[in-house]
C-alpha cells in the first residue's frame, strides 16, 4: 500500500490504462496544457502526447457527442466534463444518444465511454459549480454510474470504468481530490456494482457514498463506543447498477436504515434505496427509514448558507443516535 | 460516367423510391407502427454521396434516414422488418423507422433528434484519424439541424482538428412544418462554412451528377487530410414531414411543380435518355428487379415473428464483456 491523493490515484489509473491500451484517450477542456483544474491530468500530455490527451473547445455538446462517435469508431474515450454541472450542456448526448445507442440499435454497438464528472461542494463554488447530480442520471436507463469515496476506489473504479464496454459516468467529488488515502500496489480494480461494508454492526445500517461517506465515517468516529458493533456502514461505490443485495442483507440484520448523500434529498438516490427496502424488506424494519440529503435549493455561495443547505456531520450524528434509540 | 456507375446510381435511387412508396402504402394500411419520415425526392443526395464512400467509411443519418441506409448498402429486408417491429429487423424491433443502423457497413444510425448525428460523425472521423485507418465520416442532416448548437460545436471542432468529415446539409426547405427561410437567417446555409474557415459548397440536390461532383471535392479533401467541408444540397421534401402530415402549411401547387419539373429520378432518366447513356430496356430491367426486391422485403417482414417479450430485457448493457 502507498499513500497518494485521490487525484493522484485517478492519474495512476489513467496512466496505467493508457499504457495498457492504445485505444484509450482523453479529451476535455484545459486538460493537456493545464493538467486539469484539480491537477488530475498533470503530466499526461507529456507522457502520451497531444493526440491522446486533447484540449477541446468549450463545447460540451461536441465533446460528448464526439466521444460517442469515437467509441463507435473503435476508440475508448475518457471525457472530462470539467464540472458535473456542465453535463447539462451535453444533456441530449447523454440522455438521447449515449444511453440509448446500444439498446435502441438492438445491441449492435458497444459504447465504451467514460464521462468524468467532478461534482459536489467545495470552496464555495455556488449554484452552478457545486451540484451532485447522480439521481438525474440514475433515472436514465443505459448508463452506469459510479461515485468513489476514497483514493483506492478512485483508482479501482476508474480502471473498471475504462475497461467496461458500456458508458459509465464517473462522479468524482471535487473536495476529495486533495485527500490522501492508501492505494494497493500493482494492478487494482474495484468492480462496478459492488458496495463495500466498511464497518460491521447489528443495530443500524448506514448507506452513503462519495464525500458524504467520509462525513459518515467522521460522525461514527465522534460517536466512538456509542456506535461500536452497532452501526454497519456501507460505501455504495456504484449507483447503477446498485448493489441492492448488500443493502438488503444488512438491513435484514440491523433492522434500521439511514441513507446519507450530498445530493438533494427529494427524488435522490436515498429515495430509491428507501423504496427498494420498503418493497423487499419492510417487515424487517424496526424504525422508519431516515434519509439525509441537501435541502431542495440551489447551493448558495456564502459559507454559512452553503452549510445550511448541504448535510453536516452534526445532522448525521443526531440521526444515528435517534435511530439507535428508535422503536416503531 | 461509365454505364456501370449510371446503372448503379439509378438502381440505388429506385431502391430508395420504391422502398419509400411501399412503406407509405403499408403504413397507411396499418401494417407499420410509429412515426415515419420519407426520403422521397431526395434520393439523388444519399445515392451520389454514398457512392463516393467505402463500406468502412462512416455515415450518421437523421429521422428521415431510410435513404441513407439503403445508399450505404443496408439490407432492405432487415430494414423493412425493423419498420414492422419484427425480431429479424436491424435492431430486433427495438428501433423502428427513426433508429435504423448497420454498424457493419459504417451506418452509425438514424437519429430521432434533429442534429443528433453531427457530433457522432465528428467523433467517428476522430477515430479514423487517431487509428489512421483511412476512414472518413459523412453526417447527413437537414436545414433545421443547421440551427442547432450541435452544428456549430461540431463543425468548429472538426475544423480546428482538420478531421476527415463532410457535413452534408440537405436543405429540403421545410424544417418540419416551417419554411426554412422563416427559421434560418441566410438563404444559403453553405455560407456558414466561412465562419469555420472551411469550404462551403452548394449542389443541386436533385441532380445526382452535380451532387456527385461537389461531394467528390469534399471527399477528396477529407481523404487527403485537408479537413472538413460543408456541402449544402438544395433539394425539396415532396412528402409531408411524416406520413399522415395534413400539410396545411404549404400549397399543393408548390409540391406539384417539384414533382413535375424537379424530380431527381425523372431528371436522371431524361438526361441519360437524351444523351443515349442508358437504354429504356436497361432502365426497365432495373425497375423490375427493384420492385421484386422490395416485394420480397415486405414478405420477409410480414412473415417474420414479433420479438418475444423477454427480448425487451436484452441489449441494455454488454454483460460480462471485457473491453
Amino acid at each position: 500500500m502507498r499513500e497518494v491523493t485521490f487525484a493522484e490515484a485517478t492519474l495512476e489509473a489513467m496512466r496505467e490504462e493508457m499504457a495498457r491500451d492504445s485505444r484509450v484517450f482523453i479529451m476535455g477542456e484545459d486538460i493537456a496544457s493545464q493538467g486539469g483544474i484539480f491537477g488530475q491530468f498533470k503530466g499526461l500530455a507529456d507522457q502520451f502526447g497531444l493526440e491522446r490527451v486533447r484540449d477541446t473547445p468549450i463545447s460540451e455538446t461536441a465533446i460528448v457527442g464526439a466521444g460517442i462517435g469515437a467509441a463507435l469508431g473503435g476508440l475508448i474515450p475518457v471525457i472530462d466534463m470539467h464540472f458535473a454541472d456542465f453535463l447539462g450542456v451535453a444533456m441530449d448526448e447523454v440522455l438521447n444518444q449515449m444511453s440509448k445507442i446500444r439498446y435502441m440499435f438492438g445491441g449492435q454497438a458497444n459504447l465504451p465511454l467514460v464521462l468524468r464528472a467532478p461534482d459536489g461542494v467545495t470552496r464555495s463554488g455556488a449554484a452552478q459549480h457545486s451540484q451532485s447530480l447522480e439521481a438525474i442520471f440514475m433515472h436514465i436507463p443505459g448508463t452506469k454510474i459510479v461515485a468513489p469515496s476514497n483514493a483506492e476506489d478512485a483508482k479501482g473504479l476508474l480502471k473498471a470504468a475504462i475497461r467496461d464496454p458500456n458508458p459509465v459516468i464517473y462522479f468524482e467529488h471535487k473536495d476529495l481530490f486533495r485527500r490522501k488515502g492508501q492505494v494497493p500496489d500493482g494492478e487494482h480494480i474495484t468492480p462496478i456494482g459492488k458496495a463495500r461494508v466498511t464497518r460491521e454492526g447489528d443495530s443500524l445500517t448506514v448507506v452513503s457514498y462519495s464525500r458524504m461517506f467520509t462525513e459518515v465515517e467522521a460522525a461514527c468516529q465522534q460517536l466512538g463506543d456509542e456506535v461500536e458493533g452497532k452501526v454497519e456502514l456501507i460505501d455504495l461505490r456504484t449507483i447503477v447498477p446498485m448493489d441492492v443485495e448488500t443493502i438488503l442483507a444488512s438491513v435484514r440484520k440491523t433492522h434500521r436504515l439511514l441513507i446519507v448523500h450530498e445530493a438533494v434529498k427529494r427524488g435522490g438516490v436515498g429515495a430509491e434505496i428507501s423504496a427498494v427496502v420498503a418493497e423487499k424488506a419492510v417487515e424487517y424494519l424496526d424504525a422508519p427509514i431516515v434519509r439525509i440529503g441537501a435541502k431542495p435549493y440551489p447551493i448558495p455561495f456564502s459559507p454559512p448558507l452553503e452549510r445550511e443547505i448541504v448535510p453536516q456531520v452534526d445532522e448525521i450524528i443526531s440521526a444515528i443516535r435517534g435511530l439507535l434509540n428508535a422503536r416503531i | 460516367m461509365n454505364k456501370g456507375t449510371l446503372l448503379r446510381w439509378y438502381r440505388t435511387m429506385m431502391r430508395i423510391r420504391v422502398f419509400e412508396e411501399t412503406v407509405n402504402e403499408k403504413f397507411l394500411a396499418g401494417e407499420i407502427p410509429g412515426f415515419v419520415h420519407l426520403y422521397v425526392g431526395q434520393e439523388a443526395v444519399a445515392t451520389a454521396i454514398c457512392d463516393l464512400l467505402n463500406e468502412s467509411d462512416y455515415i450518421t443519418s437523421t429521422h428521415r434516414g431510410h435513404g441513407h441506409a439503403i445508399a450505404k448498402g443496408a439490407d432492405m429486408k432487415r430494414m423493412m422488418a425493423e419498420l414492422y417491429g419484427r425480431e429479424t429487423g436491424y435492431c430486433k424491433g427495438k428501433g423502428g423507422s427513426m433508429h435504423i443502423a448497420d454498424f457493419r457497413i459504417g451506418m452509425l444510425g438514424a437519429n430521432g433528434v434533429v442534429g443528433g448525428g453531427i457530433n457522432i460523425a465528428v467523433g467517428a472521423a476522430l477515430a479514423g484519424k487517431l487509428l489512421d485507418n483511412g476512414r472518413i465520416a459523412v453526417s447527413f442532416f437537414g436545414d433545421g439541424a443547421s440551427n442547432r448548437g450541435t452544428f456549430h460545436e461540431g463543425i468548429n471542432m472538426a475544423a480546428i482538428w482538420k478531421l476527415p468529415v463532410i457535413f452534408v446539409c440537405e436543405n429540403n426547405q421545410w424544417s418540419s412544418t416551417t419554411f426554412y427561410r422563416n427559421s434560418t437567417a441566410v438563404e444559403d446555409i453553405a455560407v456558414r462554412a466561412s465562419a469555420y474557415g472551411i469550404p462551403g459548397l452548394i449542389a443541386d440536390g436533385n441532380d445526382v451528377f452535380d451532387v456527385y461532383e461537389k461531394a467528390d471535392e469534399a471527399v477528396k479533401r477529407a481523404r487527403k487530410g485537408g479537413g472538413p467541408s460543408l456541402l449544402e444540397v438544395k433539394t425539396y421534401r415532396v412528402k409531408g414531414h411524416f406520413i399522415g402530415d395534413p400539410e396545411k402549411y404549404r400549397r399543393r401547387e408548390e409540391i406539384m411543380e417539384q414533382l413535375e419539373n424537379n424530380d431527381p429520378i425523372k431528371r436522371f432518366v431524361q438526361r441519360v435518355t437524351d444523351e443515349n447513356l442508358l437504354s429504356s430496356e436497361e432502365l426497365t430491367q432495373v425497375d423490375q428487379e427493384v420492385v421484386e426486391e422490395v416485394k420480397n422485403a415486405v414478405e420477409f417482414a410480414q412473415n417474420s415473428p414479433f420479438p418475444d417479450s423477454s427480448q425487451a430485457y436484452e441489449d441494455l448493457f454488454v454483460e460480462d464483456g471485457v473491453q
